[in-house]
């Protein structure tokens, strides 16, 4: 519990959850709390530190999500999340990742993504599910109903609000402007405007000193693509010759666009390992300014480094005999900044006999295992998702099948291998004790292949001995 | 379809010269360098003395769909490709829209996991993008797509990517649905076109299945005939071998016979 100063009054600032379940609330009176609740912890809140640990968050996601970030004081963030998501599996996934990770270092965090600023704030403080992803064009219908308090306006307003009967944001939407704006003043038209998103609000992004920044600021605005990319290009290689003093390479930069109207527009890269060489940089820069909309033009052009890391020199490969392995680092980060760090992918060995358990996806860069497969029994090239069930005609207990129904079409089989018996992995759920499969190779008429397998133990009657699935195609 | 071959006719040694000539001038034409003209063999007589050059040529881009019933799964055309892929040297590409590949049928073609970077590419706007980056980049061994639609600008693209960066391009043709499957009736600018039947395979003396049998047709081959060849699946080193069956006859005749059956 948290106590601070409202002039000569000692009031509650903030409270834990179990003293908010005994009835303390923010704003009561520190006596008033002490007679409710004996022998209550407190300590004196600091704005100051409050601030700063706002801001070192702020410059954690900065660093991890996205180019434009500010402090939202007292207790929350803004992200600009436009362009970024996708590198995060999207903008539901990048939500719950983001509480899941602040709540894993012990912050109670709540989140929202909505088309203005305005609509994301009172989406998150005050709607009942602590992640929502508000759709296009929807948030002024979601966000009606919530409390006026969610409009970012002075408490003073907010009590006016309530002694005039407004209780909901949809209740002020809903009146007339004029007679508010007499009363209230001008602030809350604007919030107002600002949340239906019919005036732009832009977010002034946060930079740390300590990041390498390089700025370019033009007397006359630009617009076209390929004078961006000339001056892109002269920014890079100022950064690099600021990283190269410091002996660092860049492993997230952001290249930030003031527009004329005083909004901004941003690029993100990233590395798969700290880099500092400027083709690479400069090609993964210009690839992505198709993605800007210059507007009537830019005006200031700002390239940070927001993550760099210390870069080591290596020796090159010297001898003569040892063939020189290609660096796949910058494709890996041409691929990456295009379609995402999940979708480019190694596929490694996983000691399993289950088909669809014996391979796990490591990141491309990881280093070689060198391992593989057993190869004493054929695999087949596709392996559909899930097994689908097949009508077989096939004589008990252990013969293949003499023919089979899949999707319709009815195959006979010419050839067959098997059984290869696999177990269910019973070491780890009881149920696996159970799922025994007999996997057979067989060959049609055409000469095509599938893999199939009939399930269930002939011990364990219960486990659906003889139901027939088919599971991959060979060719 | 239908094939028709006529007989070579004899060519004097003169003529010979002038025609290695001609080539020779429209390569340069062309501005390909002399190490794009790299091939990779198959390793089979019969196939490499069918193409120009002795094998595929690396620095360029081939097409390959499965025949009939596997133009869905493609799935014999893909151990094709592996095979292919398994035999060049270095790093392997392979972008993908859908992942039902199973990696250890690559790793029994001869494609250590170790080997293979996937991409999964949502869309085939971003596959093809990714699939010109890997040929653009020049330090991969080869790229393997699965590709659904490729048009000749597409295709064109591609090509000129790989003879840029000196990589072998592989396009798999897979589709959605069978009803538009027939992959090489639009033109493409690739080098050769290669479509793959499975055929029932040879009886054992013992119950069991053999070693998968192919029809190789090469549909379209620059500077070649098209051809076909009855062959035996990749094997644990990416290597086809021509049929045994045939082994009894020239491969003129089996592919002659062939090609009457299939028209």
């Amino acid at each position: 519990m948290l106590v601070g100063r409202d002039g000569a009054r000692r009031i509650l600032t903030a409270v834990s959850r179990p003293a908010e379940q005994a009835g303390l609330r923010v704003g009561m009176p520190l006596t008033k709390a002490h007679a409710l609740l004996p022998g209550v912890t407190t300590m004196p809140a600091d704005p100051a530190a409050d601030a700063a640990a706002l801001g070192r968050l702020a410059l954690w996601a900065l660093q991890h999500y996205a180019p434009i970030v500010a402090p939202d004081p007292p207790d929350g963030l803004v992200i600009d999340t436009t362009g970024a998501d996708h590198l995060h599996g999207g903008e539901a996934r990048m939500l719950t990742g983001l509480v899941n990770r602040l709540s894993a270092s012990g912050i109670f965090a709540r989140a929202a993504i909505a088309d203005s600023w305005g609509a994301a704030h009172a989406a998150a403080r005050f709607l009942a599910d602590p992640v929502c992803v508000l759709p296009p064009g929807k948030a002024g219908e979601t966000v009606s109903p919530l409390p006026v308090a969610g409009l970012r306006i002075p408490p003073e307003t907010v009590a006016g609000l309530h002694v005039l009967g407004f209780s909901t944001i949809g209740d002020v939407l809903t009146v007339p402007r004029a007679p508010l704006v007499l009363r209230f003043g001008p602030l809350l038209g604007r919030r107002l405007d600002q949340l239906q998103g019919t005036i732009s609000e832009p977010v002034d992004p946060l930079r740390d000193p300590d990041l390498v920044t390089v700025r370019k600021v033009f007397g006359e605005p630009i617009g076209a693509p390929e004078t961006i990319a000339r001056y892109t290009a002269g920014l890079v290689r100022d950064l690099c010759a600021a990283l190269e003093k410091r002996g660092l390479g860049a492993r997230r930069l952001d290249l930030l666009f003031h527009r004329v109207d005083n909004s901004l527009q941003a690029i993100r890269i990233g590395t798969a390992r700290p880099a500092r060489d400027e083709r690479q940089l400069i090609r993964l820069l210009t690839d992505r300014i198709e993605t800007i909309d210059p507007g009537f033009g830019i005006e200031i052009m700002d390239l940070t480094a927001t993550l760099a890391e210390p870069l080591v020199l290596q020796q090159a490969v010297s001898s003569l005999i040892e063939a020189e392995e290609a660096d796949l680092a910058g494709l890996v980060d041409v691929i990456v900044n295009r379609i995402g760090a999940a979708r480019l992918y190694r596929i490694a060995p996983v000691e399993s006999d289950v088909p669809e358990r014996s391979f796990r996806r490591i990141p491309p860069l990881s280093p070689e295992t060198g391992t593989t497969w057993p190869s004493r029994w054929p695999r087949p090239a596709r392996l559909l998702a899930r097994p689908e069930p097949v009508e077989v005609m096939a004589l008990l207990p252990d013969h293949p099948p003499a023919s089979f129904t899949w999707r319709g079409v009815r195959r006979l089989v010419k050839r067959a291998d098997g059984p290869e018996r696999i177990f269910g992995e019973w070491w780890k759920r009881d149920a696996e004790l159970a799922a025994v499969r007999d996997y057979f190779q067989v060959e049609d008429t055409g000469g095509e292949r599938f893999w199939l397998f009939r399930s269930g133990n002939e011990e364990q009657v219960a486990s659906g001995i003889g139901r027939w699935f088919l599971h991959g195609i060979f060719a | 379809m239908s094939f028709s071959r006529e007989p070579a006719k004899p060519m004097s040694a003169s003529v010979h010269a002038v025609v290695a000539d001609l080539r020779d001038r429209i390569r340069q034409f062309d501005g390909r360098a002399q190490r794009d003209r790299a091939v990779l063999p198959f390793g089979v007589p019969e196939i490499d003395a069918r193409l120009p050059g002795g094998g595929l040529a690396l620095a360029s881009l081939h097409e390959i769909c499965g025949g009939g019933n596997d133009a869905v799964e493609a799935s014999a055309a893909m151990l094709f490709a592996a095979g292919i892929a398994a035999r060049t040297k270095g790093q392997v590409l392979w972008c993908l829209t859908r992942c039902d590949l199973f990696a250890p049928a690559l790793a029994q073609a001869g494609l250590a996991p170790g080997r293979v970077l996937y991409v999964e590419a949502g869309d085939e706007k971003s596959l093809l993008l990714c699939f010109e980056e890997g040929l653009r980049h020049g330090g991969l061994g080869a790229v393997v797509a699965e590709v659904a639609r490729l048009s000749m600008t597409a295709s064109r693209r591609l090509q000129l990517a790989a003879e840029a960066g000196g990589t072998l391009g592989l396009a798999l043709r897979r589709f959605r649905h069978r009803k538009e499957a027939d992959a090489l009736a639009q033109p493409s600018a690739a080098v050769t076109r290669w479509r793959v039947h499975v055929r029932p395979s040879a009886p054992l003396p013992v119950p069991g299945i053999g070693r998968a049998q192919w029809l190789l047709e090469l549909a379209r081959c620059r500077a070649g005939e098209a051809a076909d060849f009855d062959v035996e699946a990749t094997d644990a080193e990416g290597r086809i071998a021509f049929s045994s069956r045939l082994a009894d006859r020239s491969p003129a005749a089996g592919a002659r016979r062939i090609g009457a059956a299939a028209g």
